[in-house]
């Protein structure tokens, strides 16, 4: 496979990305890891005559944890998030996604950035990040600016990310509670035929309050505000089990594919969903 | 559009320098251009790992990393780990425990597991499954990779003590 003949750029800073950006407009992108990119690039179903190796531009791979949030550059790697022990037990649900994206030589490259600012509905941390109520932070020609992972989603790789400005970090507030990640995918290295992430904090027996997103049961990720909301105030009994299944249901949009058709995928959903909440409670 | 650029290598310990197309993949670099047949061509998409060298101590599929990436960088492949003559722990346990039978997979099998076992030196089967997943082989039904490993591991942790 022999991609298309592209310039390659590979700035020591941001301001030499954003001058690369500037000067090409749409036909320059990113890279971070390139374990998306560099596929669509072999397939020739992504073109991108100017290509900016982020490798070289310092700052974008700290870990920093803090009082009430924690800060991840956006060139973090999977295995910098799977091996870092702070990270770990400030908040484990990272973690414990981080080990069910791809595999060990993919996990190596892979970034937190390029995984949440592609937009490819099968990757896993868009929904994580929304679930946690994570913050990006783009910088462009006009400075920083913040988007909330729940509102940055527009559609399968269209978000709200302008095409002059780079994903540099995501900021999550510390989770509380009890957490699962739970993934269903066809073998090792696939996406998510459905995957849940759930963040549930417990007060006394009681839901004190939940967070659910989906992914890949839609062409974005799903924060199903409906769900969360059915646990709120029960002992995450059968019943909000059920109401909390059925209102995340009435949020996904899944379509059929190699996957397996749309019942099919609703049907798996429902069980990693319900999979996902009690293990959260348990953990809460 | 030919925009040729400097690049440069350190390849099994020997320093490397060429002009090359960005776009180059590493591993057609490696094979064709610097001779270095031992990593492999398997699925050609990221998946089934025949192609995986160490560079700057990560396992990497070759076939996902264009030269222009890896320019500056210091790889490891198969060739690197062993020869005919001075087999790699991981190879002579290959071979006693039939850990391959076509053998397509092996090096990329062996250069993952020492990475493996550099960073998790006393690794179980779980441990082993899950450090090996981005390698696919066709052949063994993995049992005699797993057991390969676990020798190789067994044999470089009783050398490192004697040597202490």
């Amino acid at each position: 496979m022999i991609p298309a003949a592209f310039e390659y750029h590979r700035p020591q800073d941001m301001a030499g990305v954003l001058a690369v950006l500037e000067e090409h407009g749409d036909d320059a992108r990113v890279m971070a890891g390139g374990h998306s990119l560099i596929p669509m690039m072999k397939l020739r179903m992504a073109d991108v005559p100017h290509l900016i190796d982020l490798q070289d531009v310092g700052g974008l791979s700290d870990i920093e944890i803090g009082d009430d949030s924690i800060r991840i550059g956006a060139m973090v790697t999977q295995a910098a998030i799977i091996d870092h022990d702070g990270l770990a037990s400030a908040a484990p649900i990272l973690r414990e996604a981080a080990l069910q994206i791809a595999d060990p030589q993919v996990r190596y490259m892979g970034t937190v950035g390029g995984n949440v600012a592609n937009g490819d509905p099968g990757n896993d941390m868009p929904g994580l990040m929304q679930c946690l109520d994570a913050v990006f932070t783009v910088v462009g020609p006009d400075g920083e600016r913040d988007i909330p992972a729940r509102d940055f989603y527009e559609a399968a790789y269209m978000t709200a990310r302008e095409d002059d400005e780079v994903l540099t970090r995501v900021t999550i507030p510390l989770p509380k509670g009890g957490y699962a990640y739970e993934k269903q995918k066809r073998k090792i290295g696939d996406y998510a035929t459905a995957a849940a992430a759930v963040q549930i904090v417990k007060e006394g027996g009681t839901c004190a309050s939940a967070a659910i997103a989906m992914t890949n049961l839609s062409d974005t990720p799903v924060f199903s505000e409906t769900a969360g909301a059915a646990l709120v105030g029960t002992s995450v009994d059968d019943a909000a089990l059920k109401a909390a299944v059925a209102a995340m249901l009435d949020d996904i949009d899944p379509t059929e594919d190699n996957r397996g058709p749309i019942a099919f995928k609703k049907h798996v959903a429902g069980v990693i969903l319900r999979r996902a909440i009690e293990r959260a409670w348990s953990r809460a | 559009m030919s925009n040729k650029m400097h690049i440069k290598l350190k390849v099994n310990g020997k320093d490397e320098e060429f002009l090359a197309e960005p776009r180059e993949l590493l591993i057609y670099t490696l094979r064709e251009r610097l001779n270095i047949t031992g990593p492999h061509i398997g699925c050609e998409t990221s998946h089934c790992g025949a192609c995986t060298v160490t560079i700057d101590g990560k396992s990497v599929k070759a076939c996902t990393m264009f030269v222009a990436q890896a320019s500056g960088k210091d790889i490891t492949t198969i060739e690197g780990l062993g020869g005919p003559d001075d087999l790699h722990p991981l190879q002579t346990a290959f071979k006693e425990h039939h850990g391959l039978q076509c053998g397509y997979c092996t090096p990329g099998m062996i250069t993952r597991a020492a990475k493996l076992l550099e960073e998790n030196p006393n690794p179980t089967e779980d441990e082993i499954r899950f450090g090996m997943a981005g390698n696919i082989c066709r052949c063994t039904g993995y049992q005699n990779i797993i057991k390969s490993i676990q020798a190789a591991a067994a044999e470089m942790n009783a050398s490192k003590e004697a040597a202490e």
